[in-house]
């Protein structure tokens, strides 16, 4: 192929835009690769560099202000095959910081091409994130209270592998282009070019002011060697290769005789750290294994280490439709800070709920029968007080049964954690 | 009987992976979160791929770049990450790249609560874009709907190339709940129609009433994908007419297959003068309410939808005509029963809804049906 360019779609920059000499080096570019039209897809911003992928006969997606590299990120996760390029101008960059900043975070195999030409041309030349703070620019005095930013020292520190500046007006873009687009990482072309259209209208940049700016502050050269890493994509694979099976749910048969087969609503009242969800769940298994439908929510600090931990279980031989507590059958008190989270509940318990309340946990007045019982006492820790509750509820073969909470321990715990939590059940059954 | 325990957020994920998704891109937040935690372990044993954004805007790029070079991809969000999918969303519609997005709503405006419900983006997932083109969205009520629901929606992304919601709710997402896998139903998979003409591909020309045929950037044949006003060869375009069947096609190729889009339950009674309409997990405090109602000798008839958006303006209007009342309970402060007073114009329509934090209880929805 001796050029990638759409004939019927050609450029149509301004007069002496930079753009125009970039997306011949690009194509000049292209043909020195030799790789396939089908295996490249150009993928474009917003602005006048955002027209790029309508000049070529490649793959093309054009998208949304700021986004192009997450685009391309996709593309090029979906398909490691693809020669990806990304073209995006100085306002792009400014925008799409963020995208851009993770990209040179995660050093996919792609090129990006930021078209530097100091303005916002296709709006009516308003200052972007690389405008001189002397410069005129189309947003009256607002550039003069920021400073332009340095796009190849951020990329640089953000760890783009690769990163070089260049004259857009240079003989040696499409070689460098070739370097780029061959290195195996995330590489990031700099070009500085003249937007005659607006910029160079009222201020002073030429080919020649541009090689100045070059010579004051000279291209990082390509290779970054302390940012040398692997391509994201191939660790990204590798890393994923060694994640373990898939996991299949978890399939619960009822094998179990309920002994108290109607509808149960059980409350755990307690605190973080005290294994309350656990213990919810264990409820669960143990009524699904006795035919039950089974529900529970569970509401914890957004801070998990601190705060009441409560759960909210329905048991019930019908399908559950509200999945709120309505009339608890059960209470289990195991904590203060647990009681204060539902403190309202407790007067209008009825007086067929069964608390069971821990003796150092102080309840609000409640017509429920309610049973005191010392864990401390019985030396069990703070942290088996809603285990060991629920060995006295299969003691009183309310709820559960001990056949069905050993099922419910055994299904939800490995070997060493299920022999040790046996033992607190002991203690009381 | 062989029942699962899991929450309605696993069983997306699990539906996901039933439909074949194989790229997930997301950004973390409650009460979405644990949706991207079970792709995670789901996808890469499967030879499948999951990413975290570094925001939502950007996760939304993934999933466009990847559902654009073939993949099914899912990424799941709460109200706070829709506002910033808005741009993505825009640019699925129009540029028909299919993709679906879990919604586990919470409970706004804004950052609101993290972990309390409500049905609060109801308007905002069919509204939240520019030019006012349609999009899919489906409610589940419960975790094995979660499941079947995801299975559609991939299905209709695929057939539409659109964007398709599932409206999941905290209530829902983080609520583990037991069912039979044997009651399962899940539809047979719906996969992209590939281009197979002999003329040259033109990556937007379908008929008038479908989503065009696909082909992969990256694939043999070159494509183009623009979010922009384009014709059918995907380059920008002025042309009125041209622009006009763009346009006509967005909608069209969602209505004309409005039948097979909509589904719902539904629970009718003999000689009731009262429908009670309900969606998502509100449906199933209907389903109690009315059958305490029915046991104090006021029974009620009930449809719950499924299919949110397109309206189903025909069931709706097929549904309500033999009664005298429409109820409608939203766990919001009013957003889709304004689609109903307008489809059934004319119809006594009252309304019960409740922004607060907690679950709408049966007995509110009794009295709502009892003070007509
Ligand atoms: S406005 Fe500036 S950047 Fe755009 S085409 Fe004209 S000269 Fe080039």
């Amino acid at each position: 192929m001796n050029s990638f360019l759409n004939t019927s779609r050609p450029p149509v920059f301004c007069p002496g835009c930079t753009h125009d000499r970039i997306t011949k080096s690009l194509d000049a570019a292209l043909v020195k690769l030799g790789i396939p039209d089908n295996k490249t897809v150009i993928v474009t911003d917003i602005g006048c560099s955002g027209l790029f992928d309508t000049f070529f006969n490649v793959h093309a997606l054009h998208g949304v202000h700021g986004r192009a590299l997450t685009y391309a990120a996709g593309l090029k996760l979906a398909d490691p095959s693809l020669n990806v390029i990304v073209t995006m101008g100085d306002g792009g960059m400014g925008i799409g910081g963020a995208h851009v900043l993770a990209a040179c975070r995660k050093n996919l195999d792609m090129t990006l091409i930021i078209l530097n030409n100091f303005n916002f041309g296709m709006t009516g030349g308003q200052y972007s994130a690389t405008t001189p703070s002397d410069a005129q620019v189309g947003s009256e005095f607002l550039n003069q209270a920021e400073i332009p930013m340095d796009i190849c020292g951020v990329v640089e520190s953000a760890g783009a592998t690769y990163v070089s500046r260049i004259s857009g007006h240079d003989d040696g873009l499409s070689d460098e282009l070739v370097s780029a687009m061959q290195y195996k990482g995330f590489a990031v072309v700099e070009t500085l070019g003249l937007c005659t259209g607006r910029y160079t209208k009222r201020n002073q940049l030429t080919p020649k002011v541009i090689d100045q700016m070059i010579e004051q502050r000279p291209s990082p050269g390509g290779m970054i060697a302390r940012n040398q890493r692997p391509e994201y994509g191939e660790r990204y694979r590798q890393l994923a290769k060694e994640k373990g099976k898939f996991p299949e749910p978890f399939v619960v048969k009822k094998q179990f005789d309920m002994p108290d087969a109607r509808r149960h609503e059980v409350v755990i009242l307690g605190s973080a750290g005290m294994r309350i969800v656990t213990a919810g769940d264990m409820v669960c298994f143990a009524g699904i294994s006795g035919g039950l439908n089974v529900s529970i929510k569970n509401d914890y600090n957004i801070t998990v280490l601190r705060g009441q931990s409560v759960s909210e279980i329905l048991l019930s031989p019908d399908t559950i439709g509200y999945t709120g507590i309505e009339s608890p059958t059960v209470v289990l008190a195991l904590s203060d800070e647990g009681v204060a989270r539902r403190q309202k509940i407790f007067a209008g318990l009825s007086s067929d709920t069964y608390v069971l309340k821990e003796a150092s946990v102080a309840i609000p007045d409640t017509p429920a029968q309610v049973e005191e019982i010392d864990f401390k006492a019985m030396k069990i820790k703070k942290t088996d007080w809603a285990l060991a509750s629920l060995a006295v509820l299969a003691s009183q073969k309310r709820v559960l049964n001990k056949d069905m909470l050993v099922f419910a321990l055994k299904s939800r715990f490995n070997e060493k954690v299920f022999n040790l939590s046996m033992e607190t059940v002991e203690k009381i059954l | 009987m062989a029942f699962v325990f899991m929450e309605g957020n696993e069983a997306v994920a699990r539906g996901a992976m039933a439909a074949g998704c194989n790229f997930f891109a997301g950004y973390p937040i409650t009460p979405a979160t644990t949706i991207f935690n079970n792709m995670l372990q789901m996808l890469p044993p499967k030879g499948g791929t999951c990413i975290q954004g570094e925001d939502e805007i950007a996760s939304m790029g993934y999933c466009i770049g990847a559902a654009m070079a073939g993949k099914k991809v899912l990424t799941a969000t709460s109200g706070p990450g829709i506002s910033l999918y808005s741009e993505h969303i825009s640019f699925a519609i129009g540029s028909e790249i299919p993709l679906v997005i879990a919604n586990v709503q919470r409970l706004g405006p804004s950052t609101g609560s993290a972990t309390r419900g409500a049905d609060s983006d109801i308007q905002f997932m069919r509204w939240g874009s520019t030019s006012g083109a349609p999009v899919i969205v489906l409610a589940p009520k419960d975790a094995k709907d979660c499941l079947e629901l995801t299975v559609h929606a991939f299905n209709f992304a695929e057939e539409f190339r659109c964007p398709v919601f599932i409206a999941s709710n905290k209530e829902i997402g983080m609520t583990k709940e037991s069912f039979d896998m044997d009651d399962l139903n899940l539809p047979p998979l719906v996969e992209r129609t590939p281009y197979t003409g002999s003329d040259p591909y033109v990556p937007f020309a379908a008929d008038p009433d479908k989503a065009p045929p696909f082909l992969p950037i990256g694939g043999k044949t070159l494509v183009r994908q623009t979010s922009s006003t384009h014709g059918p060869d995907g380059y920008i375009t002025i042309d009125p007419q041209i622009i006009a069947d763009m346009q006509q096609r967005l909608h069209t190729k969602l209505n004309a297959a409005m039948d097979r889009i909509t589904l719902y339950e539904e629970n009718m009674v003999p000689d009731t003068d009262t429908l009670v309409i309900s969606y998502g997990l509100t449906s199933r405090a209907v389903t109690d309410a009315a059958a305490a109602l029915a046991e104090r000798g006021r029974p009620v008839s009930t449809l719950s939808l499924k299919t949110l958006w397109p309206v189903p303006e025909s069931l709706l209007l097929e549904k309500a005509a033999p009664f005298k009342r429409i109820v409608v309970i939203e766990m919001n402060l009013g957003q889709y029963v304004n689609e109903i007073k307008r489809v059934l114009c004319g119809k006594k329509v009252d309304f019960y809804g409740q922004m607060n934090g907690i679950l709408i209880p049966p007995a509110k929805i009794m009295e709502a049906i009892e003070n007509e």
